[in-house]
């Protein structure tokens, strides 16, 4: 009888959590929780890769000499104007006063300074080093004023300084900032419940969201029962796309349906036999249904792609018709690499795009004669194993920086690809400020990518983003990897 | 007499079925289990799919039925564990008594003071998720069942004349065991068997639904449960039937149980003649 008992619970329970709709809780209007998928190894910006991190702190806890909107456009932030010379290669910024650390030191032009050279230096463990390598120095001219001299110009300098990578820290606490984050930003740290949330409280009392809260839940029917019973207002990019359109229906939220730098990616190990066949990579080009995939686990919200970048940037080049659908030609291309009998690893982080996506590209890679064994694998878990360990055949993840395709050229990035082509487009790149000579490198570095068949391109990532009615000042769009709530406030 | 046991009936019909249909997949199934055709998905039932398409236009009928197969397998694998450690555990306890009898008994007590579902958590987390590691996992939880339910019948058999009457003439606590102990708490081992059966499947879904059975693509029903929460608003077809699959299999196997120790059991059977 017991045992009949439990068998109803489970499924009473079941149907209870996917039919709740919970009354709305009386939210006190100055707190704000927001439900995201996953958790930050640390809340370190300048220390680490994983858009979680910048999610939680960016403009939110610490903030750049420049700032990312919304729109992807650049805004002062700790530099309240800028001048830059003829040649492009001195910038002046003239910083905001009367700033504080949210540890009661000032912020100057020295913390500048500090937190730059801390970046750039030999020894930085900075995950986006690049930004910064056209900068030659960096001095304080006065308490109040930073000169930045180049080596050579760099046309998206600004922009770059915008990045949650580029934010300034102080030296006093640069070293316990992965644990007890300290910026300049209208938020500070309060605490971190490992595994659950993080919550941050406003510095200044003004602040129409006085509390806000980060709560890490990558599970998509959690993240959709929490929105429901009010425990979580705002998802700002929902694991359960399936979900939207109730969302939509629902007069007691709004739905947001916006872009990301997002590219997602079946990320192929380059240096593992036979992945490092080109033939054999083409022919999991050639194995995948991006529209199929795009429908099946994003429910159609996403644009397949044929290489790295992001179909809203000017520069962005349409090569999905490079690898078609096409089963049959994979199965040749396998055959003429002499593979035969392939079996492959396939390990998946807890996104939906990733557990769900990775379902129908192991079908699909089936189809062309590729047997795929899946491995589910949690956050933690796949930045140590894959991005880190190297140990992996196939991943799939989303890549969310802006302009990210410059990783292909970094020396043992975790799909291992090596070209020095590739190296030397990138490099000219760098050097090259004219918008249009820049889209046209651009557009040779896309096109080197998808010839080599680095990763199988799959698509851009939506943002989905739900909140309860009557709050305003979300972002719609990720031009970079944050959830920044310093507008937000309830109507 | 079997009509005296509708219960017994439906149980057998039950658990026939579901056997059956384990049976049959095994050599035919409408559709591949992990045949993706995103374009026919969450379609109604048809006569191309009996019961219509999943998320990713897999057959629901074919997945069921593969996953009958699979709910077969861990009742079989986690039973046999429970048999082959809890039993010989059980019949030493009686035999010897003393400290053994003491330990087997705490021991089963301390894993019976941890809810099954979450010692299997426990395991699965330690050993990480996948159909085997839970397999074990409630395997392990029906060792101290077993042993606790052997003993106890085992001690009742020895306490019997001919029980006692076999070691007067000669033979080994072994012997005696084999041929009075065994024959006799034959029938008790055999229904629990049968109800653990039922909750190692329910196990696994419980298992499978919270991401720490068995892994997609392969199906399970507590997998495609797992898999339906967001969609009932959508299709719920997708969690009434792998829900309905998941109370029928254990509501067949438990009145299997309870008939079967109706029938089995002499004092019950007494009674009902008197």
């Amino acid at each position: 009888m017991k045992t009949l008992l439990l068998g109803t619970a489970l499924f009473a329970s079941f149907a209870l959590a996917g039919l709740s709709t919970g009354p709305a809780n009386a939210q006190s209007k100055d707190s704000l929780t927001i439900g995201v998928t996953l958790e930050p190894p640390h809340l370190d910006p300048t220390a680490g890769a994983a858009a979680a991190i910048d999610e939680t702190v960016y403009a939110n806890i610490f903030e750049g000499l420049t700032r990312i909107d919304e729109t992807g456009a650049v805004q002062p932030q700790l530099a309240k104007s800028w001048t830059v010379s003829d040649d492009g290669l001195v910038y002046t910024f003239d910083l905001k006063s009367g700033v504080m650390f949210h540890d009661g030191t000032a912020f100057d032009a020295s913390d500048v300074v500090f937190s730059f050279d801390r970046a750039r230096a030999e020894d930085s463990v900075n995950a986006q080093k690049p930004l910064f390598a056209a900068i030659d120095k960096v001095e304080a001219a006065d308490p109040q004023t930073v000169k930045i001299t180049l080596s050579r110009p760099e046309g998206s300098l600004l922009f770059n300084l915008g990045w949650g990578d580029a934010v300034i820290v102080a030296p006093e606490s640069a070293a316990t900032n992965k644990t007890d984050p300290v910026g300049t930003g209208p938020f500070k740290f309060s605490r971190w419940v490992k595994g659950d949330r993080v919550e941050l409280v406003a510095v200044s009392g003004d602040n129409s969201i006085q509390k806000a809260t980060f709560r890490f839940m990558s599970d998509p029917s959690a993240q959709v029962a929490a929105l429901k019973a009010g425990d979580i207002d705002a998802a700002t990019n929902l694991n359960a796309p399936e979900a939207v359109i109730a969302f939509q229906a629902d007069p007691k939220f709004e739905v947001a349906i916006g872009t990301t730098e997002g590219e997602t990616i079946l990320a192929l190990n380059n240096t593992r036999a036979p992945l490092n066949d080109v033939r054999v990579r083409r022919a999991i080009a050639h194995a995948i249904d991006r529209q199929a995939i795009v429908d099946g686990a994003m429910f159609g919200f996403g644009t397949p792609i044929g290489t790295q970048f992001a179909p809203h940037n000017p520069a962005y080049v349409d090569l999905t018709e490079t690898y078609p659908h096409d089963p049959v030609r994979a199965r040749e291309l396998l055959a003429e690499a002499g593979v035969s009998d392939l079996k492959l690893t396939l390990k998946l982080p807890p996104p939906a795009y990733a557990r769900r996506g990775g379902e129908i590209v192991a079908a699909q890679l089936k189809e062309a004669g590729i047997a795929v064994e899946i491995i589910p694998v949690e956050w933690a878990q796949w930045l140590e194993q894959v991005f880190r360990g190297d140990d992996f055949d196939m991943t799939i993840v989303s890549h969310t920086e802006p302009m990210d395709i410059g990783i292909y050229a970094r020396d043992k990035y975790y799909f291992n690809y090596d070209s020095p082509a590739f190296k030397a487009v990138i490099k000219r790149l760098n050097t090259t400020s004219d918008p249009i000579a820049r889209n046209a490198l651009l557009a040779v570095a896309q096109d080197i990518i998808t010839t080599d068949s680095v990763n199988a391109y799959m698509f851009q990532l939506a943002r989905l983003g739900v909140w309860r009615k009557g709050l305003t000042g979300m972002w719609h769009n990720a031009p970079v990897q944050a959830i920044d709530i310093t507008n937000a406030r309830w109507e | 007499m079997m009509c005296r046991h509708p219960n017994f009936m439906i149980g057998v019909l039950l658990t026939g079925l579901l056997c059956v249909t384990a049976l049959v997949s095994l050599v035919w199934t409408p559709h591949g289990f992990d045949a993706i055709a995103i374009a026919d998905r969450m379609q109604g039932p048809s006569m191309g799919h009996w019961l219509g398409t999943d998320q990713f236009g897999r057959d629901v009928a074919t997945r069921l039925m593969v996953g009958a197969r699979n709910s077969i397998l861990v009742g079989v694998v986690a039973v046999g564990i429970g048999l082959l450690v809890g039993v010989p555990l059980g019949l030493l306890a009686a035999i010897r008594g003393g400290w053994i009898d003491e330990l087997v008994a705490r021991g089963s007590d301390v894993v019976f003071a941890f809810p099954a579902i979450v010692s299997a958590i426990l395991i699965t987390a330690i050993l990480g998720p996948g159909i085997v590691n839970a397999i074990i996992a409630i395997g392990i939880f029906n060792i101290p069942v077993f042993a606790r339910v052997t003993r106890g019948a085992a001690l009742q058999v020895w306490g019997m004349e001919y029980a006692r009457a076999g070691l007067a003439i000669g033979k080994s606590g072994l012997g005696v065991t084999r041929d009075h102990v065994l024959p006799n708490i034959a029938s008790v081992l055999i229904v629990q068997a049968t109800i653990q059966f039922a909750v190692a499947i329910l196990a696994e879904a419980a298992l499978a639904y919270l991401g720490l059975g068995t892994q997609p693509p392969a199906p399970s029903w507590g997998r495609m449960l797992f898999d339906a929460q967001t969609l009932m608003t959508i299709d719920p077809k997708l969690a009434i039937l792998p829900g309905l699959a998941i109370a029928l299999a254990v509501l067949g196997l438990n009145l299997l149980g309870d008939g079967l120790r109706d029938i089995l059991d002499p004092r019950l059977r007494a009674e009902r003649i008197g």
